[in-house]
């Protein structure tokens, strides 16, 4: 692949992840506003999500989308405002996707078994 | 810094919407696997999970709360903004989609923290 | 002899000016000039030189905004100097004239325009055309959208100005560049041009349109009122399209 065909969709990626994203966080955010009222506890956001599959699947995609998007955006940042580019910054962004799905997936999981 | 040349040459909305925007992803970027390793703790039990919920139920977690979500809803709406600038052809400044941008976060703001407080 | 009302030096109004001198280290020196009625900042200048410093360097050539050669950081913005009057650009009789961001300085308030020109050459600027001065005039219909997205980028007279205003040119060198981009924009819009997946490819690569955050600096200081943002975008979309078909 050439590297401008590369950049192009890396590009499409992180714009496609961003309207997904858009979707899911308003979802999320509008989640967040219905769920805090009168205070938090882990029964009643447990008792929402245990053996909740649609609910899975959402903040499954969520976090693949954010995975995708977060590590593109801090690459951008690091090219522009630090001198840290090249393989080693790709590396380090990869590594940073790895365990953005990871730890996300891991929180999923967490909540809805 | 206000006044000075570097300042003035930048000094018009769609600048500040790109710097909010920087910003506002990096601090979510560094949020993120705090907030996954905090829902984790449900994998050792309720009792961990209320232990950290109570933890945060006090003013300055709120109002940091309160900032976050405001930070998230300023990204999503400048986010969106851009998407639309990049994604269809158009003229003009467009500074009226940054206007629009930074009312919708300051509404999601709060509503956050009617609900919270 | 009689000295006019205008000219009594007493009661002449002034305007504060520093002016800098010198190239990549230099200082910027203080002068009193003149305040007149649809002063112009290249009349400050032309003042300064032609009266209190000699040795001053800029560039200008037709003085009404045609050319591009005069643009200079005035007050800490780009701009044309020929068509931005003093009462534009000061509220308060101060004037700070330095030389165009983002490229080297050769002396004073004159840039050496080399690598903004470079750029063009790099974004495949030059019109690509299949058929010779024999052939018939081809003939482009005003309406067509490619036409009218040519129309909206055509004007630009290479002043330099979005080049000094974009911060991605100063933070990757490398970055082709809001006035380069506009250019490869109207080419891939011109319906007789041969060379567009070539051009594609060359903004597509690092350094080029990808890069581009859409702050809209360029289009904020454009004095011709392009919005290379616009087109930027446009070349993004082709460009994504074409990766998608596996054309670049």
């Amino acid at each position: 692949m050439t590297p401008a065909r590369r950049d192009a969709l890396l590009w499409l990626a992180q714009r496609w992840s961003a309207a997904v994203l858009a979707l899911c966080l308003a979802v999320h955010l509008a989640v967040i506003i219905y769920a805090v009222r009168g205070g938090l506890t882990a029964a009643e956001i447990l008792g929402r999500t245990r053996g909740n599959a649609p609910l899975a699947v959402f903040y499954g995609l969520f976090v693949v989308a954010v995975s995708i998007h977060a590590p593109l955006g801090l690459r951008a940042i690091l090219s522009e405002w630090t001198l840290w580019r090249g393989r080693s910054q790709a590396w380090a962004m990869a590594a940073l996707a790895v365990l953005l799905f990871g730890l996300g997936l891991r929180a999923v999981w967490a909540v809805v078994q | 810094m206000i006044g000075s040349p570097a300042y003035r040459a930048r000094h018009h909305p769609a600048y500040w919407a790109f710097l909010v925007h920087r910003l506002s992803g990096l601090v979510l970027t560094l949020f993120l696997p705090l907030h996954f390793l905090v829902l984790g703790q449900a994998l050792r039990g309720e009792a961990a999970l209320d232990g950290l919920l109570r933890w945060t139920d006090n003013l300055p977690l709120k109002a940091a709360e309160t900032l976050l979500v405001t930070t998230a809803a300023a990204h999503l709406a400048g986010g969106l903004r851009l998407l639309l600038l990049e994604g269809f052809a158009w003229r003009g400044p467009r500074k009226d989609l940054a206007a629009l941008a930074a009312g919708v976060s300051l509404a999601v703001a709060l509503l956050f923290a009617l609900a919270v407080f | 002899m009689g000295v006019t009302a205008g000219e009594s030096s007493a009661q002449e109004a002034m305007l504060d000016v520093r002016v800098w001198h010198g190239a990549e280290h230099g200082e910027f020196r203080h002068y009193q000039v003149p305040r007149r009625d649809s002063q112009t900042v290249l009349d400050v200048v032309t003042y300064i030189q032609r009266h209190l410093d000699p040795a001053l360097s800029y560039r200008f050539a037709c003085r009404v905004g045609m050319c591009g050669s005069c643009a200079m950081t005035v007050n800490g913005v780009a701009r044309w100097t020929c068509r931005s009057h003093v009462d534009q650009v000061t509220a308060d009789g101060r004037l700070e004239i330095a030389p165009l961001a983002h490229l080297p300085v050769v002396r004073d308030l004159v840039t050496d325009m080399r690598p903004f020109f470079d750029k063009w050459a790099r974004a495949k600027g030059r019109f690509q055309g299949a058929t010779t001065r024999s052939d018939p005039v081809a003939r482009v219909p005003p309406d067509t959208p490619e036409r009218r997205a040519v129309d909206a980028a055509i004007e630009c007279i290479g002043c330099g100005v979005c080049y000094a205003a974009c911060d991605v040119v100063g933070w990757r060198p490398e970055y082709l560049g809001p006035a380069a981009l506009n250019r490869a924009w109207t080419l891939v819009n011109d319906v007789r041009d041969v060379s567009r997946l070539e051009r594609l490819r060359a903004v597509a690569a690092e350094g080029g349109c990808l890069s581009c955050h859409s702050h809209t600096s360029c289009s904020e200081r454009c004095p011709k009122k392009i919005a290379p943002t616009a087109g930027i975008s446009g070349l993004k979309r082709a460009c994504a399209r074409a990766a998608l078909g596996g054309e670049l």
